[in-house]
Formats: structure tokens, C-alpha cells, sequence
């Protein structure tokens, strides 16, 4: 076994166990530390693909700041433990089967296409951070600012749905 | 190297919870953190198929999709705190305005 494998096996252990205990846990605060560790494997495993930019980002944006939104709002709100709730008799029964199915028609369908057969599909070096830029300013240079703008739609939408209404 | 499949059927994995917790969870914080989970599953394939390609596309389209998962949690946790305020819970049984 490589050595790329095993890192790639422990980061993915970790990763799916992150996202199990995300599901177990009953307090909402432990389930965001869950994701974070979820996040940060998924990071690492982009450096190990040798996407850096993407894992730098990863963390800053994802780790950092949207994660911190999320501990805050659970702060905020001052949110306890899930209350447990009686579950449709529907979702009850076919809750799971469905949800294992739907995993295993995915792996099946991936296992099945030799994506990583083709001649052209052999991993190697990935593009590096000029050429994203590259990509992100010339090509994708639209979509960049349009971005933008959703983002100060957003900072609005969240501002006018958060304030207090002045009685 | 690692093939890209490996990276595929994680992803696949790791989007099969995150639908599994949207469907299982009460608390509507955590049910907004499996919308996150199941788009980190999207990048992760993103990222596997732009190194397969040896193309940045998939690298580009991940910053796209980061940029709308901070404009959806910014918007969607102001919804939540409203929601909260007006109910008084953050279970989603609690919220049956629009429920017949």
C-alpha cells in the first residue's frame, strides 16, 4: 500500500466517521465540531490530491467562517438538546432501506464506471494556483462578479430577516 | 496515487449521511449543517474529477459553490433565528404554519 493510499484511507475514516457522529450526536454543538472534523479531513484530502487553493479555502471559509456562523447562531439561540420527537410511521419504515439504498445505488454505479480506466483519466499533478486564477478571471470572469453581487444580496437578505422589527 | 474512484464512492458516501441526517434530525441547525455536509460531498467530487481531467474547471466550480454555501448559511441562519424567535423552538414539528 502506498503511502498516498493509507493517508487517503485514514483522512476518508475519519471524514465518514465525522459524518456519523454528526447524525448521533443530540446536541447541536457537538454535531458542528463533527462537521468541522468532517471538513478538515475533507481538506486534507484536497491537498492530497494537490488541489492547495481549494484546501486553503476549505478551511478559511469553510472551517473558519461558516462554521463560527454556525456556533454562534447555536450560542445565540441558546439551543439544547434535540428533543426526540415520534417519527411518521412511514419515515419509520422505510426511512433506512431507502437511505442504504440510495448509498448503494451510488457506490454500485461508481464501482461500475472505469472512470479510472480511461487513458486520459490518470491522476497525476493538478493544476496549480495561477492557472485557477487564470481560469477564475478570464474565462469564469462573469459568473466571478456575479458571485459578488449574490453575496451582497445575501449580507442584505440576512440583515432585514435578523433585525428586530422597531414596534 | 489514489484512484479517482476511491475519491467518488467517499463522496458518495459522505452525501448518502448527509441525507440520512437531513431526514433523521429534529434540530433545524443541524439539519442546515447536513445541506453543508452534502455539499462538501459535492466538492470532493469536484476536486477528483478536475485532477482525473487534469483540468481547473472542477477546481473553479468548487470556489462557486463555496461562495453559495456562505450567501445560503448567512440567509438560511437568519431565517433561523426569526423562525426561532416567532416559535420558541427549534424543532421543525414546531413549525406547521403551512401544514393542512
Amino acid at each position: 500500500m502506498t503511502p498516498q493510499l493509507a493517508i487517503f484511507f485514514v483522512l476518508a475514516a475519519l471524514a465518514v466517521l465525522g459524518a456519523l457522529s454528526l447524525i448521533m450526536q443530540r446536541h447541536p454543538i457537538h454535531s458542528a465540531l463533527s462537521l468541522i472534523v468532517v471538513m478538515i479531513s475533507l481538506a486534507g484530502l484536497y491537498l492530497l490530491m494537490g488541489a492547495e487553493f481549494v484546501a486553503a479555502v476549505q478551511i478559511i471559509v469553510y472551517g473558519g467562517a461558516i462554521m463560527v456562523l454556525f456556533v454562534f447562531v447555536i450560542m445565540l439561540l441558546n439551543a439544547g438538546v434535540e428533543e426526540r420527537t415520534n417519527v411518521s410511521k412511514l419515515a419509520g419504515i422505510a426511512g433506512i432501506p431507502l437511505a442504504v439504498a440510495l448509498l448503494g445505488f451510488l457506490a454500485v454505479v461508481i464501482a461500475r464506471s472505469n472512470a479510472g480506466a480511461d487513458a486520459g483519466w490518470q491522476s497525476g499533478a493538478l493544476a496549480n494556483t495561477k492557472e485557477i486564477s487564470m481560469m477564475l478571471f478570464r474565462e469564469f470572469v462573469y459568473p466571478f462578479e456575479l458571485t459578488s453581487f449574490l453575496i451582497l444580496v445575501a449580507i442584505l437578505g440576512a440583515i432585514v430577516l435578523a433585525q428586530r422589527e422597531k414596534n | 496515487m489514489v484512484p479517482t474512484n476511491y475519491y467518488l464512492i467517499l463522496s458518495a458516501v459522505i452525501f448518502g449521511l448527509g441525507v440520512v441526517a437531513f431526514i433523521f434530525k429534529r434540530n433545524v441547525i443541524t439539519i442546515f449543517m447536513s445541506i453543508e455536509l452534502m455539499l462538501n460531498a459535492v466538492n470532493l467530487a469536484f476536486v477528483a474529477f478536475s485532477q482525473a481531467r487534469h483540468q481547473s474547471d472542477g477546481q473553479v466550480f468548487v470556489l462557486f459553490v463555496i461562495v453559495v454555501a456562505a450567501a445560503e448559511a448567512a440567509v438560511g441562519l437568519g431565517i433561523i433565528i426569526l423562525t426561532a424567535r416567532n416559535r420558541q423552538s427549534l424543532n421543525v414539528e414546531r413549525v406547521d404554519l403551512l401544514k393542512l
